[in-house]
């Protein structure tokens, strides 16, 4: 390989501390400056670590006015002290932020991989990443030898199914040790688009392919190829049990073993993680009217029978350890394999797909009514190897083909192509258009929100419906789930920090299905109470699913069943096990709390973070058509007579649609009242200056901003 | 496939197995340290041990679990990160832990329990 060492620096390997380093590394790729920083007590007590050290870290490194293309802005990647543990399962995510070039505010992904826990056993609790490179580089970090290094990377190519296996291949020490490089990359989109994400690898070794978890949402990938970084690569060989030095290694084996029967006896009759991953919820959401059908219009149609995840399953290789760190034994990440394109650059040849996950099947399947889930599998599959946003893509999609549906685009608009619902070759086409960086893909991956300008401005549409049925918020496509019959989902959705994304909270069945959050309070009360816990898991380096996707046989009949006691349990219980730090269930929210304000803050210095920025686009609401109107009649109708009171005999359509709508978006409204006030904040959504005093967020940088906005 | 075949109505819960096994792998006379177990709350006891059925072989994550020439699985101390994934997928129980111990240990029909049997209750069989 033709490939330059353009910098270098050594370090001191040394065990981990109860799951910290205590120091972070710092590569700034234009200047070539390679450093360690230390991490303070303060860090740890204030920020904890993943999410909190990268926003901690990007917080200093940018200024008030950068811009997601600018070089001082950052990407982060940081694992927490939980994170690389081998004994409870989900224990090996890592979260990235930057500046999003969609919402020009932090963006948060939390992803699997072995990279995370790998960088973080190689000696660093946070990676932070400056600068933009004079030409491709791959920065290089060897955790055998203490090693970093920036080298040029003038010939390989992008995309990412190559890429990751070529480099896991040149960096490995030889053919049996794979497993133990781990590569971040994206794709040949991150140079075209915005809506792109990164891949990160790890090896698999039944496979023998390189395998790729997706830091997915808000444009991470096009920060990436900015900086003119091509890859990340770490190398480590010497993981085992107690890596991590935990405290108390036996508490934590008990825990983790635990859980790994629970998921043992009962995966097959819960969510059969095991045999479909995620893809499992694409009947229930069709069955609850909740699946994203043609831009959000309908949650259920006849048609989605046939993306069934009985039909995942069958593409799904069974019986693989699918985990994407070790030791997690819900193995959700399954795998098509020997899967041959029909389409694009890699037709005909076999290859690995990883996916779809629920909400690929859902935003590049029902949502754009692709039926064939064999059409769903190939567009996961460029859009994962070009580096594209799945849920962005679908929803983008999504979009256009409604925008088509309603002649805002023709043919000549598209550079000739048919965006009917379900054409599958066009999306495809539009996904090849973004990798060569040509073409309506070109527009549709700068994302919905830019779209919307584009449309009104370009071809005269009407801006008021772009804005009913373009589906993103703050400048961030939603994510796959009907919010329309969920006041509290709408709330979780658009009230989320970093844009529409399902991480802070999922209340659907809390809240339509079972009513059990019926009133304003106690919906404030769930939209603190569940994006501060699942905060958490991004402090820790932890997923989410094994919390709720699994559940302890007797867990309905506990006080509050959807918080799953006994996995909150767990994580103190292995929290403490780890660090040696106190901990119990007050304090793993006040944890989060502070790092949550923090990021709202952080949101309000970059220009966002305002109470415009948490209004939905109706779509998310209401029926915005007549048709969708119509299609649910009856239980619009029942709705108008029995919540607002309005008798709907003798009025038209457009008459109860408007009278809904009002309704709808009062409602809206005063539920943002009641979560801000139980969130701390006052009704602009800026946290009050006792609140911070309150959670020990009341840093002196912090207040200066807030006291701009009081 | 070689395997530790137990004959428990001969079996006469004097635990001289666990003792001949904890002792040759750990060093320690322990019970919990052995690869084979002899519940003696029942009559005949339970004799609880590996038939090397394989499950664990395809929930290991590092293909650290692997079945030998001779049809005996095998744990790589090398390669296993000690998730305790297998113990959990064993279907007869006999995947072992300690807890502080960094690898699960199992069975590998090497026979020295059944030279130290008073009872002629422990075999090696080929099944």
């Amino acid at each position: 390989m033709n490939r330059k060492v353009l910098a270098e620096y050594r370090y001191t390997l040394k065990p981990i501390e109860k799951g910290y380093n205590r120091r972070t590394l710092y590569v700034n790729v234009g200047t070539k400056e390679i450093k360690e920083k230390p991490v303070t007590d303060m860090m740890i007590d204030k920020f904890v670590g993943g999410k909190g050290f990268d926003l901690y870290l990007m917080w200093q490194g940018v200024k008030d006015s950068t811009k997601w293309n600018d070089p001082e802005n950052e990407i982060c990647i940081s694992f927490g002290p939980l994170c690389g543990n081998t004994s409870y399962p989900g224990s090996g995510k890592s979260i990235v932020t930057t500046i999003s070039p969609l919402t020009g505010i932090p963006v948060d992904c939390n992803v699997g991989g072995h990279f995370g826990p790998y960088t973080k056993f190689a000696g660093f609790d946070a990676l932070e990443l400056q600068g933009i490179a004079e030409e491709d580089v791959i920065v290089y970090i060897d955790g055998d030898t203490g090693i970093v290094k920036i080298m040029t990377a003038p010939d390989e190519k992008i995309n990412s199914h190559i890429l990751a296996e070529d480099l896991i291949k040149e960096f490995a020490d030889s053919e049996d040790k794979h497993q133990f490089v781990s590569v971040v990359s994206t794709g040949e989109a991150a140079n075209n688009v915005l809506i792109t994400c990164l891949n990160f690898s790890f090896w698999d070794k039944r496979r023998k392919v390189a395998r790729l978890k997706q830091a997915g949402r808000g444009g991470t990938g096009t920060v990436f190829r900015k900086k003119g970084i091509k890859a990340l690569v770490v190398k480590y060989s010497g993981l085992k049990v107690d890596t991590n030095n935990p405290v108390d290694l036996p508490t934590l084996q008990k825990t983790g073993l635990k859980l790994h029967k629970e998921i043992e006896a009962g995966d097959d009759t819960q969510c059969r993680m095991h045999q479909v991953g995620t893809a499992h919820l694409m009947e229930i959401m069709n069955d609850y009217d909740l699946l994203p059908i043609r831009n959000f219009k309908y949650g259920q149609m006849p048609e989605a029978e046939s993306l069934h995840s009985r039909e995942f399953t069958a593409l799904f290789t069974q019986g693989m350890a699918d985990g994407c760190w070790y030791g997690c034994s819900l193995s959700c990440c399954k795998a098509v394999d020997n899967f041959k394109p029909r389409t694009g650059p890699y037709k005909g040849q076999p290859v690995c797909v990883d996916g779809p996950e629920y909400e690929t099947a859902a935003g590049c399947g029902s949502n754009i009514c692709a039926w064939d889930p064999r059409d769903v599998v190939e567009i996961n599959f460029y859009c994962d190897t070009y580096g594209v946003d799945t849920i962005s893509f679908g929803t983008s999609v999504a979009f256009v083909m409604e925008c088509y549906e309603n002649g805002i685009l023709n043919k000549e608009r598209t550079g000739g192509l048919d965006l009917s619902w379900g054409n599958t070759d066009a999306a495809l086409e539009l996904l090849h258009q973004m990798a060569r960086g040509e073409g309506f893909g070109l527009t549709v991956g700068l994302g919905v929100r830019r779209m919307k300008k584009i449309f009104a401005e370009e071809f005269g549409a009407d801006a008021q419906f772009l804005q009913d049925i373009g589906m993103e918020a703050k400048g961030l496509e939603y994510s796959q789930y009907m919010s329309k019959e969920s006041l509290a989902q709408q709330g979780g959705y658009t009230l989320a920090l970093k844009g529409p994304q399902h991480d802070e909270a999922w209340l659907i069945f809390m809240d339509m299905v079972n009513n059990h959050i019926p009133t304003f309070k106690d919906k404030a009360e769930a939209l603190h109470y569940f994006p501060m816990f699942r905060t958490w898991f991004g402090l820790q380096g932890l997923c989410k699913l094994p919390w709720n996707d699994i559940e302890p046989a007797n867990n309905a009949q506990t006080d509050e069943p959807a918080k799953v006691p006994e996995h909150v349990a767990n994580y103190v219980d292995i929290y403490k096990a780890i660090t040696g730090k106190p901990m119990d269930k007050k304090e793993l929210i006040l944890q989060s709390e502070r790092v949550y304000n923090f990021q709202k803050v952080f949101c309000m210095r970059m220009g966002g973070g305002r109470r415009i920025d948490d209004i939905p686009p109706y779509r998310a609401v209401g029926p915005v058509t007549e048709e969708e109107y119509n299609s649910r009649a009856e239980r619009y109708d029942k709705l108008l007579k029995e919540k607002i009171g309005v008798d709907p005999e003798g009025k038209t359509v457009a008459e109860k649609m408007d009278i809904t709508r009002k309704f709808r978006e009062d409602q809206y409204q005063q539920l943002v009242d009641a979560v801000y006030e139980r969130k701390g904040w006052t009704k602009e959504g800026v946290p009050t200056l006792e609140h911070l005093k309150n959670i020990g967020m009341d840093l002196p940088e912090v207040l200066e901003v807030v006291k701009r906005f009081l | 496939m070689k395997v530790l075949k137990t004959y428990p109505e001969k079996c006469i819960s004097c635990h001289v197995c666990e003792t001949t096994c904890s002792s040759l792998y750990f060093k320690e006379d322990k019970a919990e340290l052995s690869c084979i177990q002899i519940h003696d709350e029942t009559n005949p006891p339970v004799m609880n041990v590996c038939n090397q059925c394989q499950a664990c072989v395809a929930a290991c994550p590092t293909c650290a679990i692997t079945v030998n020439k001779q049809g005996v699985v095998m744990i790589s101390r090398s390669l296993c990160i000690g998730c305790l994934m297998c113990v959990a997928v064993c279907p007869t129980d006999s995947m072992r832990t300690a807890f502080g111990k960094h690898n699960p240990f199992k069975c590998i029909a090497c026979g020295a329990c059944v030279k130290t049997c008073p009872a002629d209750a422990l075999a090696i069989v080929e099944e």
